[in-house]
């Protein structure tokens, strides 16, 4: 390493203190202190003297495995993932196709509409389809009367809940896939498509072979975040049914704050956002090694 | 040379007028003190701080209205940064926890000598949700309590000119009032599991003591709290109760519109109540204290309400003191109720026509004799939000037999309370 070089390095370190010293102080040392508080039973009494939280090693961990609502919480929470994960990058995915056809008009309007739902208040949005939902005077009850159909307490029976759950958060996510895949489409060389016409591909074999592939990286990046935000589900539940009816929407960060900001009992908290951090990390894992093993066989 | 010695006399000035307010007395000099209440009660307050000044000029009142839902959060982040405020208000079943973070007052001293503030003017149920192990740390602020709000016309029908005043009473004007609307989706009572009050009142009036051993083991599987849970449970199992709770968005459209007759409830629906009860409904609803199965009516209910509490740390505590005693006097009080429906703490504060000729006040006037505070620890909340309601939903659901749902609930209070006996037993060492 020559001077200018060493040089250079001590100017991008300085350049980059501020904000990594801002990331050093309000991220890590806050999860280290959450680490270390996760091996401890923190709670109200220790907020006044420390001397009242005692080291409790894996205790908190422990509980949490024999915890029949904990386990409930991972099962929701793992039932929406699997639900609504794929689920809204499908229907993203064809609002993007429909919205990136040749044939469509206004397409700014239906991208702003299909957009809307993303940038409106979640709180906001819970508190409507609370009434979408409501088993007298929901419009979806009502529709459903037109073809016959007895009304259905939505948000009230313990096997609907989470379904409504998932259809209502569907609704309001699917627009800001959409329009990371309709800028991946746009990405997508127009001569490929040309040629497969020459060679007379139909639609579905351009759909199957070019664009679905072409849009790999694209849906890799977004079914991780969309997964890594799915896991997090907590303002729905929130607003909609605290969780019930018994328990049936109770999800593992909703479990967390409970816990933690309601019951103060932060060491039980933390040890629930540690186990919810591997679990995040592990599928991410899997997802990237998934998509390795594709890229191979391919 | 003199501009020079004119200048430095000038900067003298303020010098001087400090010096000479602090020479006169202490509590002259102008002082601020900030307030916490929350939602409507921090909005109303303010209006009666002119009153305030004109008695004590040299205090300032800040008010900060805090929100219902996140009051608690905030309290306790705002004591874990050292920000609480000089003086607050604090729902009364939240005084416990702030004794336990050792963030309030013992207010034993300030009620000695205060020449305004005795405990005699106060309902004795309600004043001592505020003693913690034999000292008071809250000045009750305005009161709340359950009591039944019932359809007269519907309970007339059923035979019941009177509300009915035992339990078996209670149960038996249910039947006949499904009985008379023969309507599966008609009912006499609404026990919606989303709220404990009336598991806790009903386990109360039958003497259970909710927890037992100093508060350190759940008393649920005890006879009496089971008898009294098995009681409600069974308003479900008949019929006679809803028992999902999505179905009533609106408790009052659904009271005006015959779906219960029947509600226990807090007097801040009576506002809410005489807006939809319009028209032909207006005069057909009324308001009883709770039924009993003692003999002696009425029966307990809870001793709710807010207290104002001081901030140990403050700097402030005269003027904080004075702000308390401002609040308690009686007209005040009224004044209070006036703007915003809060039942005065003060019972002479009763006498005012405005709440003795009010009919639906009277039968929380008469409740008020008769309230009982929940177990006073700071573990209360979470036992009483979380795990009461979710096992009174499983067992209204019945997905389990009640035996087993109260052996459940007890382990998981008794889980709960394992850090509460650890600092019984670390203080009984102590000692």
């Amino acid at each position: 390493m020559n001077f200018s070089q060493k040089n250079k390095l001590t100017a991008a370190y300085f350049f980059l203190a501020p904000a990594l010293s801002a990331i050093f102080v309000f991220f890590f040392i806050p999860v280290i202190a959450a680490f270390f508080i996760s091996f401890t039973d923190f709670d109200i009494y220790s907020l006044s003297n420390y001397s009242n939280a005692r080291f409790v090693g894996l205790k908190n961990y422990i509980s949490l495995i024999e915890d029949p609502l904990f386990w409930q919480a991972l099962k929701n929470t793992f039932f929406y993932v699997i639900i609504a994960g794929p689920l809204s990058i499908i229907v993203s995915l064809l609002a993007a196709l429909l919205l990136n056809s040749k044939l469509v008009r206004f397409k700014s309007i239906f991208r702003l509409t299909y957009f809307l739902p993303v940038v409106t208040t979640l709180i906001a949005v819970s508190i409507i389809w609370r009434f979408i939902y409501h088993p007298k005077f929901g419009i979806l009850n009502y529709l459903l009367d037109l073809f016959g159909i007895n009304s259905i307490d939505w948000l009230g029976d313990p096997n609907l809940a989470l379904p409504a759950i998932i259809l209502m958060s569907v609704w309001k996510n699917f627009g800001y896939n959409m329009i990371i895949f309709i800028a991946g489409l746009q990405n997508i060389p127009e001569y490929l498509y040309e040629a497969a016409e020459l060679e007379g591909a139909s639609y579905w074999q351009q759909l199957k072979s070019i664009t679905i592939p072409m849009l790999a990286p694209t849906t890799l990046f977004i079914s991780i975040i969309t997964m890594i935000g799915f896991f997090q589900l907590f303002a729905e539940p929130y607003v909609m049914t605290q969780g019930g009816p018994i328990n049936s929407t109770l999800s593992v960060v909703l479990y967390m704050y409970n816990e933690g900001f309601r019951w103060w009992n932060m060491g039980y908290s933390a040890a629930i956002a540690f186990v919810l951090f591997i679990i995040i990390f592990v599928a991410t894992l899997i997802q990237f090694k998934v998509q390795k093993v594709n890229e191979a066989i391919e | 040379m003199f501009t020079k010695f004119y200048i430095s006399l000038f900067k003298l000035i303020p010098l001087l007028f400090l010096l000479s307010c602090h020479s006169t007395n202490d509590v002259e000099s102008r002082v601020k003190i900030k307030f916490w209440a929350m939602g409507a009660e921090g909005e109303y307050v303010q209006k009666l701080l002119p009153q305030f000044y004109k008695r004590y000029p040299n205090i300032e009142v800040d008010v900060q209205s805090i929100p219902w839902t996140a009051a608690q959060e905030k309290l306790i982040s705002a004591f874990a940064s050292d920000n609480l405020p000089d003086l607050f208000q604090l729902g009364n079943t939240w005084v416990p926890q702030f004794v336990a973070l050792d963030a309030i007052m013992n207010l034993d001293e300030f009620i000695e000598v205060s020449d305004k503030i005795s405990r005699e003017s106060y309902f004795e149920g309600i004043w001592s949700t505020n003693v913690i192990d034999g000292s008071l740390f809250g000045v009750p602020w305005y009161v709340d309590t359950r009591i039944v709000f019932y359809r007269k016309d519907i309970l007339s029908r059923a035979g019941y000119d009177k509300f009915p005043e035992t339990w078996d009473d209670l149960l038996d004007a249910s039947r006949k009032i499904k009985k008379n609307f023969n309507d599966v989706d008609k009912y006499a009572i609404y026990l919606p599991t989303n709220e404990w009050a009336s598991f806790i009142i009903f386990a109360l009036q039958n003497n259970s003591g909710i927890l037992k051993e100093n508060n350190s083991y759940g008393a649920f599987r005890g006879k009496e709290f089971r008898e009294a849970f098995e009681y409600l449970i069974n308003f479900h199992k008949e019929g006679l109760a809803p028992i999902g709770i999505s179905q009533v968005t609106n408790v009052y459209q659904a009271f005006a519109e015959n779906y219960f007759s029947m509600y226990i409830s807090g007097p801040w629906n009576i506002p809410e109540f005489n807006k939809w009860m319009t028209g032909e409904l207006a005069d057909k609803w009324g308001t009883a204290p709770m039924p009993s199965n003692t003999g002696n009516y009425p029966g307990t209910s809870l001793a709710g309400g807010a207290s104002l509490v001081i901030n140990k740390k403050t700097k402030n505590t005269n003027a904080s003191q004075k702000f308390i005693e401002f609040l308690s006097e009686p007209e005040i009080q009224i004044k209070f109720y006036t703007l915003i429906n809060d039942l005065p703490a003060v019972k002479v504060a009763w006498e005012d026509s405005l709440l003795a000729n009010n009919k639906y006040m009277q039968a929380f006037f008469k409740q008020f004799h008769n309230v009982t505070a929940t177990p006073k620890i700071a573990e209360w909340e979470q036992i009483a939000f979380s795990k009461v309601q979710q096992y009174a939903e499983e067992a209204v659901r019945g997905t389990k037999s009640i035996e087993d749902i109260l052996i459940s609930l007890d382990n998981d209070v008794d889980k709960i309370l394992e850090k509460r006996r650890w600092l019984l037993s670390k203080k009984n060492d102590k000692d």
